[in-house]
């Protein structure tokens, strides 16, 4: 399968990248081009130009600053999943990531592409929104409760280029999804985290855009326990509905992958924060 | 049109190639290694996987551009001086293989996989193979031609 014509670009820079940006009519980003592509060669996705920002080296890093875990836009999966930092850190995170589609996948796509394609099945999202992430861009700071706008949307402006996100570092923190046993993607994910801010509870997969689940947040925040979340139904109105499952049935996998969650929130604590 | 630079299979290739050519057509059309098959083209079976800078890819979703300034290794380049690469002779000897389609794909990602995790169980290699499919279903042997390999490979180093 072939893409329409484009024209391809590889700045060298965050500056040249913005100046293609503006300059070219049409264009995408390309990073890690693992949803992009494949819609391209769908035919589903046709922009006249892509601008490849996968070599630029100020947006490829991983750092620590403070309590807070700070990874590039064009950081690959593999070098989350491979990178002790974010390993100790946020175990959660690090196990999220190596999850994500195949090791050949992990190899190209990135966290900035995942995060900006908000793709209604992406494991990325819950992580960004339960952890209350802030995304960085060429122009400004979103927090992650901003950012994620409906299905495939979010506060990115046209010009705007995702630089970076900053993850808190929870307490203690678990994901675990359902994944869809052909495509792997996940047909629910929950992320519950307690963060310094309170708990915060993201599913993903389940319905059209990531969503935090306050009924769920507010049990925990009572007792952080399995048992705390066993009896809260979530409501299917809203619910994707597809041949892969009912709204009921993924309704229904939300609260028991709550429940697992929180359980492997709670092994994963002992360290520092304990 | 675009200018590409690759090096493949240690020897570099220059060429103008249109924006939108993939790197699987690259490979097989205009280098001519036509081991790197074409199977699903949607990013799910692995047969076109090979080695961009040491790292497993499925190179039916990347473009040629992109690989630009890369090295990459294709099936054609596993084996050397007429010697069998430690995990092509193995899925030899342990008939890792029936049809062939998915073999090229399998075992660079056996290479890949071997590389990042020397030390493989049965259960790690079933999952370290998400992405390739073997629509003969002959996983059995693959797992075991792989699990020989790196064991193989584990004792020479």
């Amino acid at each position: 399968m072939i893409p329409y014509p484009f024209t391809y670009h590889r700045p060298n820079s965050l500056a040249e990248a913005e100046a293609l940006l503006a300059r070219l009519p049409d264009a995408k980003l390309l990073a890690g081009g693992h949803s992009l592509i494949p819609a391209m060669k769908l035919r589903l996705a046709s922009p006249a130009a892509l601008i490849d920002i996968s070599r630029i080296a100020d947006l490829s890093f991983i750092r620590r600053a403070g309590d807070t875990i700070s990874i590039g836009a064009a950081v690959r999966h593999f070098e989350v999943a491979d990178s002790e930092m974010v390993h100790k850190a946020i175990a959660a995170l690090a196990s999220l990531v190596e999850e994500i589609g195949d090791p050949a996948v992990r190899h190209m796509g990135t966290v900035g592409g995942s995060v900006a394609n908000n793709d209604p099945a992406a494991d990325y999202p819950a992580a960004v929104l339960a952890l209350g992430a802030t995304i960085r861009t060429n122009q400004r700071s979103i927090s992650a409760d901003d950012f994620f706008t409906g299905m495939f949307s979010t506060a990115l402006e046209d010009t705007e280029i995702l630089t970076a996100v900053d993850f808190p570092i929870p307490k203690r923190a678990g994901y675990v999804k359902f994944a869809n046993p052909a495509s792997r993607y996940a047909m629910v994910g929950v992320f519950v985290a307690e963060t310094a801010g309170g708990v915060r509870v993201a599913i993903t997969g389940a319905a059209p855009c990531v969503f935090r689940s306050s009924e769920m947040e507010t049990a925990l925040a009572q007792s952080f326990a399995p048992d705390a979340v066993a009896s809260i139904a979530i409501r299917p109105e809203g619910m994707n509905s597809d041949i892969h499952g009912s709204a009921e049935y993924r309704a229904h996998l939300v609260t028991v992958l709550a429940k697992r969650a929180v359980a492997v929130a709670l092994r994963s604590s002992g360290g520092p924060h304990g | 049109m675009t200018g590409v630079r690759l090096t493949v299979n240690g020897s570099t290739h220059e060429a103008d190639v249109e924006d939108r050519t993939l790197l699987v057509h690259f490979i097989r059309e205009n280098l001519r290694l036509t081991g790197t098959h074409i199977g699903c083209d949607t990013s799910q079976c692995g047969a076109c996987v090979v080695l961009l800078d040491g790292r497993a890819v499925k190179s039916c979703t990347m473009f040629a551009a992109q690989a630009s300034g890369s090295e990459i290794v294709t099936i054609e380049g596993v084996a050397k001086d007429g010697q069998l690469h430690p995990v092509q002779e193995a899925f030899r000897e342990h008939h890792g293989l029936q049809c062939g389609f998915c073999t090229p794909g399998m075992i660079l990602t056996a290479i890949d996989m071997i590389r990042r995790k020397p030390q493989l169980d049965r259960q790690t290699i079933r999952e370290e193979l998400e992405g390739n499919l073997c629509r003969c279903t002959g996983y059995h042997n693959i797992v075991n031609a792989i699990e020989a390999a790196a064991r193989t490979m584990a004792e020479a180093a």
